[in-house]
């Protein structure tokens, strides 16, 4: 059954559109990602233009956040105060990456740089990702395994604006989360995705914090960056598919909901490794597209008049 | 020629305005509907074309959506992946091209007057911005002209117009799922001895209807009430869909 998307302007058939919002909504669930990484490749896949993609996409991943935060929050896994200082540089973050994308666009480079940004992020992520759970899962094999130190300090420690994260059992400098979510804000508007694969990662490495409190906090800060994108992408290109959200998130929701039950039945090591073998095949299908020929050598952008 | 091409417009612009057509050599022509309704279930639509000629000769039916300026890329290869190289911007890209004919094309209209009215893609005409040179020009325009023939926007197929008897004729223009909304114009030529001898135009629209036109109305006029609403909607039906897990 087709449907007429009015601002994409194409036909789609919904169950498609469903099937890719349930899946996309169940891997929300369980690694507390946004989803948006998949999802935007795929749409542009089954037809739907770059620019609207980009932006329906942020607009779903408002309404399957939001119903991953409940979920995690029910169960006492979000850090709001984390969520809190992350979020603040998150929203300069993403008002500075769409006055970039505005740039590029003019100069017609939009595309390759979301794929070069794709691939060099993922690649190098899934790999480190990859390295660092299969160390964990082997240590946990050999019984009475070498204890670690409980984290190592380094001139992160020395930053000022020392706060204390009581679910995240940390006390560091406010500033380390403002910057973090600064830089996933300026690359979540560029690339048009929520920004989690890239949080969530840098949560647990970098900043230290549980991975049981990472997908709650994470989603939490991606309702507020997907709703600035939205919002700015509806105000400035009208590429936002109300439509086309909708029924995203008619699929969405409820895989996310499945998908968070389903995570909190893995353990920490096994959740990933897995996000690092998602990871590192979405990079390495993008690598392998950039380097192919394309079908036709030549492509057509429309000014809307 | 100069005034045989004069005439020509002349007539075409008599007919369109309404006036009767000159005796022995006229056309009258109309579409069995002016709108082409882009509704929910959208998949294309198909559009009758019909009319009578005064004496004989062939017809030539030309659709031409809203003109755009297009922007076309050429990739290279640059350090092992392919990127837009290139770039010619043409100012007057119709958005839409089709034709339907009585006859096979070839030869049907002498190359003078097919120029004159841009009878066939390769008479379209496409204006290259500077700092195009010509030899661009005429490469990415035919690289365009390709692209939109891929996408079905410019059918290669040309339509079969039909003719009942000596006078009447009707042709079925059809129009894919992904045609561009504005004011198209059709027209219509008469074609006799490999020169047009008379034309009609008609408009035809093609709009969004019902809930869809109404959501890209808003869109386009309420950006700020629409991306607003767009959040909060999302909000809202994330809220929803938790509420039947709560007791989990």
């Amino acid at each position: 059954m087709d449907i007429y998307l009015p601002i994409a302007e194409v036909s789609l058939d919904v169950f498609v559109l469903l099937g890719l919002g349930a899946a996309v909504g169940f891997l929300s669930g369980v690694f507390g990602v946004g989803g948006g990484f998949l999802l935007t490749p795929l749409l542009i896949f089954i037809g739907v233009p770059p620019a609207v993609a980009v932006a329906s996409s942020a607009n779903q991943l408002v309404g399957a956040s939001l119903s991953g935060v409940m979920a995690h929050w029910r169960r006492g896994n979000v850090d709001f105060k984390m969520g809190f200082a992350l979020l603040l540089g998150g929203l300069a973050g993403s008002v500075l990456g769409v006055w970039l994308f505005t740039l590029l666009k003019r100069a017609g480079q939009v595309e390759l740089t979301i794929s070069v940004c794709y691939v060099l992020l993922l690649g190098t992520l899934g790999f480190l990702m990859a390295i660092e759970s299969i160390r964990a899962v082997l240590r946990q094999r050999v019984p009475g395994g070498v204890r670690r130190k409980l984290h190592q300090h380094n001139w992160m420690h020395g930053l000022p604006l020392k706060t204390r994260f009581r679910r995240s059992k940390l006390y560091i400098s406010a500033l380390l989360p403002i910057g973090l979510g600064l830089g996933v804000g300026v690359l979540s508007a560029i690339m048009g995705v929520g920004g989690g694969f890239l949080l969530v990662p840098a949560m647990i490495y970098t900043l230290g914090m549980p991975t049981q409190v990472v997908p709650g906090t994470s989603l939490l800060q991606i309702i507020f960056v997907a709703a600035n994108v939205t919002f700015l992408q509806a105000y400035t290109n009208r590429t936002v598919d109300a439509v086309l959200t909708l029924v995203l998130l008619v699929g969405g929701v409820f895989g996310a909901q499945f998908g968070t039950r389903f995570g909190t039945k893995l353990r920490g090591e096994q959740l990933r490794l897995l996000l690092a073998l998602l990871v590192l095949v979405v990079a390495a299908k993008l690598a392998y597209d950039l380097t192919i020929r394309p079908p036709s050598l030549f492509v057509i952008s429309t000014e809307q008049p | 020629m100069i005034r045989q091409r004069g005439l020509a417009l002349a007539l075409l612009v008599v007919l369109a305005c309404g006036a009767g057509p000159a005796r022995g050599d006229g056309v009258v022509a109309d579409l069995s509907s002016h709108l082409i309704a882009i509704t929910t279930g959208f998949t294309g639509a198909s559009v009758v074309l019909f009319g009578a000629t005064e004496g004989r000769g062939d017809i030539i039916a030309v659709v031409r959506g809203p003109e755009r300026e297009t922007k076309v890329w050429r990739k290279g290869k640059v350090a092992g992946i392919w990127v837009n190289a290139e770039s010619v911007t043409f100012s007057n890209v119709p958005s839409f091209y089709a034709l339907a004919a009585s006859r096979p094309l070839d030869g049907l209209v002498a190359p003078g007057p097919a120029a004159l009215y841009r009878i066939g893609t390769a008479n379209l005409k496409l204006q290259a911005k500077p700092p195009a040179t010509q030899e661009e020009a005429a490469r990415f325009g035919a690289a365009l002209i390709a692209e939109q023939q891929r996408d079905g926007l410019f059918p290669t197929d040309i339509g079969k117009v039909a003719f009942l008897g000596e006078r009447l004729f009707r042709a079925n223009i059809a129009f894919p799922a992904n045609v561009p909304t504005g004011t198209y114009i059709v027209e219509i030529f008469l074609v006799r001895d490999r020169d047009v001898v008379s034309g009609q135009t008609t408009p035809l629209v093609v709009s969004k209807v019902g809930i869809d036109a109404e959501v890209s109305d808003f869109a386009t006029r309420q950006a700020a009430a629409y991306g607003a609403i767009a959040v909060l909607g999302a909000l809202v039906a994330g809220w929803l869909a938790s509420l039947p897990f709560r007791s989990v």
